[in-house]
């Protein structure tokens, strides 16, 4: 039966294949498990980073493949099948990786990039605050010069793969009284004095990836650490967020994918009034408007990406479009394939209760859908003013 | 090459329907070869009504000549910490059954240190000659000496069969022997007749993990040689009152030098008998869901003598380790009873186990695939029936 | 250290049916897959040359079609694969394959490890290692599930299992070993592995280029030969228990004392 074509390359196709093979091989069989004991996945970040693709979007002087977004969304759509918990981790360290790769010097790419390629340091992006979560203007951790140093006071909270990463790209404002213009990003590593975690927090999903506070009391850290110049902190995230946002969409693709296949497997299977619940035609209307949106969204996600791998400028609008999009399509299949199992999808045995927990993070993080929402309406309205 | 004699060839499509590589098709009502894709397996030459098919063979592997001076059916004994291997006993009781059919004898071979004492245990058996070599050098098992002494042996007195078990000892060196007197070798095999018209041993074995039962004959060599799967023969009660001629053998030097130096060899009993040779089996799968809910199990493999396997999942999940797993790349087993427990029935997993006796399968899935090999299935959730099974089977014993 | 892997290439057991009827397996839509415990062979083999450095090299008798088994491995980090492959290998039994493997491995030359997984699930012989091995004239170990090189980079310590526990040996290289699936996890192939193997040129040796004997390779060279195969079924004696879980679990107990086991 014909399958939607969307003309990948060769080379595109064994990033499909890998991350295929990583997601059935080495992370369906685990998933259960690494979600009960909320466990950090280390030996599938060694499975992912001996597969090479940590290096997708790093250019290749640094070790990397020089990959667009497109083949990173093909990477993390893959992997989500397995478990979005594990591939939000992965994502994580691209999100944090961005920063280095758009506003670092040479010689910061040369000293984290060829780490992060091999996947032997990971990444994690500190933006988030308590007081900044959608307004990320409200953010309230500072950086102060002090000689050859800079001094950040402040707690970032949330913060994936928070106390396994090993860098950490962190935004803090230089100057108040500039508001989001007075933000700047620094590299802050592992180790480094004054640099604390807090404990590991809990969640009712996306159990496998760690997410932390970052506590930065009287932190040194040395003067080359500033990423770009002073005041680009805030216009660095959101170009940040932009090239990852599709990401997010990919990763919403893979997992409703996979609540899709649970679905249609067991509906098969389920005998009721002598008869696989498949030929009713209730079920039957759902399983195919849960493939369809899948399709549309898997449609959206990757011509934006490929948009954005063309170098286009401005990108917020189409960026939150394939996230939004992608990610309440995913809440809405995960929560019509645990309908779909009825009492046994409400179980634990079964893989599409995780699913649904899982799903609601995607709606959730790197932009709630209704900030994007704001975002796609306010870029529309000057749009239409120039028209 | 797998040739067609047209003039015989009807296009009955009789070879078509038995080739497993779609290789014979009939076309224009004869038969076509795609010489690519046949393996020459031998099933259609075999199967043709017509006797139409036949391979020509440019110029056959040197044959044993005089195929009528090789007498006799041996067994390979097999002592392992002064215990003789039960599939020795099965080995006898079925060459004794062997020997009637081809009016010889059945030759003990009994390769070890200080075991002169047991060899008339093996008469009891059935044996009606034993071979003891009793060296020090054979004390700990290499297969450079075992395998050498044997073929030196066999190449002296022409047995016209040599068995012996399919353990990981016989497993390991009669390859070796095979080898070095070029001769055919089936493995693992799970039943043994005999073609009386030409004396053939029919050796039929599974292959694909049991999912297809191949039979297997050595034409053109001797000896015939075949490993047999333990617990699948069964063994006669010994007879103290048989007769039988030990004779000690010693061997030569040049035959004891080995490359392999045994360092160390450690007993290690994970829990109840070792799983390839356990009676009664008892596997978890997924089906417990958490490690706390696997003790039942542990229980009933206790209560019926047995010991715990597992799958895949249940070893994955960290329950039990990963020397108790059933399937393709773990443990194959065919004990008496096989109680797959909370098992679906991946087909990585059927081939470890199928060809056990009696298959009991206990899944909440009436549609789980386990049930398709099962002797007697029941539907419902492990962690409910395990403990009413065990409450049973404690009343039952009056405990 | 020279390390020589062979692999074969086995129907994948997810893909494959049998036809009961026909007592025969159902080619159709069976995907061909490097044999599982050949995948832990070639992890070991890998290891090796991460620490000792050297060169893997992978070896598979088959079908045109097993140059695909040879790149997998060639996309998992071997360095060079070479496929035995002629017409005349055809129908060869465990007496021949080793024959033919062991031409091979000579016209290679100096080998210092020969790495086999246990058996392959299609066969399920476990005789090719050690047939290979007296070919060769090697040492040999089977069942290894645990293996290190000791300091002079020769000596071997090995782990082999058997019923009772395991057998604790050493023996020098070259060698050979057949390996378990407990000895290691196999890798992950790598996205430059795979680019490198889509690139890559296997050599292609039949019969003439080994100067193999025709008599001693294929059918020919085969001293065993299938007469029938059947599928074993098992429908006919199954018996699905009925009622609720306390009458199911009656019914098995009399069945149980039916049979004996109680």
């Amino acid at each position: 039966m014909a399958q939607v074509n969307y003309f990948l390359t060769e080379e595109q196709q064994m990033i499909v294949d890998l991350a295929r093979q990583i997601a059935v091989e080495k992370i369906i069989p685990v998933r259960a498990k690494l979600d009960e004991n909320e466990e950090f996945p280390w030996d599938i970040m060694k499975d992912i980073a001996q597969a090479d693709l940590f290096g997708l979007y790093i250019p290749e002087e640094y070790g990397g493949f020089a990959k667009g977004c497109f083949e990173n969304c093909l990477a993390l759509e893959q992997l989500a099948y397995g478990c979005i918990a594990v591939t939000t981790t992965f994502a994580a360290s691209a999100l944090g990786g961005y920063p280095i790769l758009l506003f670092g010097s040479d010689e910061q790419k040369a000293r984290y990039l060829p780490d992060i390629a091999v996947g032997k340091r990971l990444v994690a992006f500190g933006l988030t605050e308590a007081n900044a979560g959608s307004d990320a203007a409200g953010i309230q951790t500072t950086a102060v010069e002090d000689g050859d140093h800079w001094v950040l006071n402040g707690t970032k909270q949330w913060i994936t793969s928070g106390g396994e990463a090993e860098i950490y790209t962190i935004v803090a404002m230089t100057n108040k009284n500039k508001g989001a213009r007075g933000a700047t990003s620094f590299i802050v590593e592992k180790g480094d004095p004054g640099f604390s975690f807090g404990k590991k927090e809990r969640k009712m999903g996306l159990n496998a990836s760690s997410t932390r506070e970052l506590i930065m009391n009287e932190c040194r850290i040395p003067k080359d650490r500033i990423l770009g110049r002073k005041g680009q902190g805030f216009i660095m995230a959101m170009r940040t967020l932009d090239l990852a946002r599709p990401g997010i969409g990919a990763i919403a693709v893979g997992l409703a994918q996979a609540a899709l296949d649970e679905a249609v497997k067991y509906a098969r299977q389920r005998i009721q009034f002598g008869q696989p619940i498949i030929s009713f035609q209730a079920l039957q209307h759902m399983l195919a408007d849960m493939a369809t949106t899948i399709e549309a969204a898997r449609a959206l996600v990757y011509s934006v990406a490929k948009t954005l791998d063309e170098g286009a400028k401005d990108t917020a609008k189409i960026s939150a479009m394939a996230k939004l999009f992608a990610t309440d399509m995913a809440m809405q299949v995960t929560t019509d394939a645990v309908q779909v199992l009825g009492g046994y999808g409400y179980m634990k045995s079964y893989p599409v209760e995780k699913m649904m927990r899982d799903a609601k993070i995607l709606q959730i993080y790197e932009g709630t859908n209704q900030i994007l929402r704001n975002v796609i309406g306010q870029a529309l309205n000057k749009e239409y003013a120039k028209k | 090459m797998l040739n067609v004699d047209i003039e015989k060839c009807t296009g009955c499509g009789e070879c078509e329907e038995s080739c497993t590589f779609e290789a014979i098709f009939v076309e224009d009502e004869v038969a076509v070869v795609n010489q690519d894709a046949c393996t020459l397996c031998g099933i259609c030459v075999d199967g043709c009504p017509e006797g139409a098919l036949e391979f020509h063979v440019e110029e056959g592997l040197l044959t044993t000549t005089d195929l009528s001076s090789w007498k006799g059916i041996w067994v390979v004994a097999e002592c392992r910490s002064g215990v003789l291997a039960p599939v020795t006993f099965e080995l006898l009781a079925k060459s004794r059954e062997l020997a009637c059919e081809l009016d010889t004898e059945v030759t003990a071979v009994f390769m070890g240190h200080e075991i002169e004492s047991k060899a008339q245990e093996l008469i009891f058996y059935g044996a009606d000659r034993v071979l003891v070599v009793d060296h020090p050098e054979l004390a700990t098992f290499t297969d450079e000496v075992y395998g050498n002494i044997l073929a030196d042996l066999a190449g002296k007195e022409n047995p016209e069969i040599i068995l012996a078990g399919a353990t990981a000892m016989g497993r390991s060196y009669i390859p070796r022997v095979a080898t070095i007197l070029e001769t055919g070798l089936t493995a693992d095999c799970t039943g043994l007749d005999i073609r009386k018209e030409d004396r053939a041993l029919l050796q039929t074995r599974p292959a694909f993990g049991g999912n297809l039962l191949a039979t297997i004959v050595c034409p053109g060599h001797r000896p015939q040689m075949a490993t047999v799967r333990p617990h699948v023969m069964r063994a006669n009660p010994p007879d103290p009152g048989r007769k039988g001629e030990v004779i000690r053998i010693l061997p030569g030097e040049d035959l004891l030098s080995h490359r392999v130096q045994v360092l160390e060899s450690v007993k290690e009993q994970a829990e109840g008998p070792n799983l390839s040779e356990a009676d009664v089996i008892v596997t978890v799968g997924r089906g417990f869901e958490q490690e706390k809910n696997v003790e039942p199990a542990r229980e009933l493999a206790d209560l019926l003598g047995g010991t715990l396997g597992a799958t895949r999942a249940a070893v994955d999940a960290g329950w039990l380790s990963g020397r108790t797993q059933i399937g393709q790349t773990g443990v194959t087993v065919s004990p008496k009873l096989y109680m797959a427990c909370g098992v679906s029935g991946a087909i990585q997993h059927i081939v470890g186990m199928q060809g056990s006796e009696i298959i009991v399968s206990i899944n909440k899935d009436a549609e789980a695939p386990i049930f398709d090999v099962t002797t007697y299935g029941l539907v419902g959730d492990v962690k409910e029936i395990l403990p009413l099974l065990i409450r049973r089977i404690q009343k039952e014993r009056g405990s | 250290m020279n390390i020589v892997v062979c692999i074969k290439q086995v129907p994948d057991a997810k893909t494959v049916r049998f036809d009961t009827e026909k007592g025969t397996l159902v080619r159709e839509g069976v995907e061909a897959v490097i044999n599982p415990f050949d995948f832990h062979a070639l992890e070991a083999g890998l290891q090796l040359k991460d620490t000792y450095g050297g060169e893997v090299t992978v070896l598979s008798m088959g079908p045109p079609q097993a140059e695909n088994a040879l790149k997998e491995a060639l996309s998992l980090g071997a360095d060079k694969g070479i496929l035995l492959s002629d017409r005349a290998f055809a129908g060869a039994d465990t007496l021949a394959t080793t024959y033919t493997l062991a031409k091979a491995i000579e016209k290679l030359g100096s080998v210092d490890l020969v790495l086999c997984g246990k058996q392959a699930i299609d066969g399920d012989t476990a005789q090719v290692g050690p047939g290979l091995a007296v070919r060769l004239g090697l040492p040999y170990v089977t069942c290894v599930n645990a293996l290190s090189v000791l300091d002079d980079g020769k000596t071997m310590h090995l782990r082999r299992i058997n019923e009772d526990g395991y057998d604790m040996l050493e023996l020098e290289m070259p060698a050979l070993l057949t390996v378990l699936a407990s000895l290691n996890t196999p890798r992950l192939p790598s996205l430059k592995g795979k680019m490198r193997a889509r690139k890559a040129e296997i050599p292609v040796w039949d019969a003439r280029e080994l100067g193999a004997k025709p008599g001693m390779v294929g059918l020919a060279g085969s001293a065993t030969q299938v007469v029938s195969t059947s599928v074993p079924t098992f429908e006919a004696r199954r018996e699905m228990l009925e009622g609720s879980a306390e009458e199911q679990v009656e019914t098995l107990v009399s069945r149980f004392k039916e049979a004996g086991i109680l």
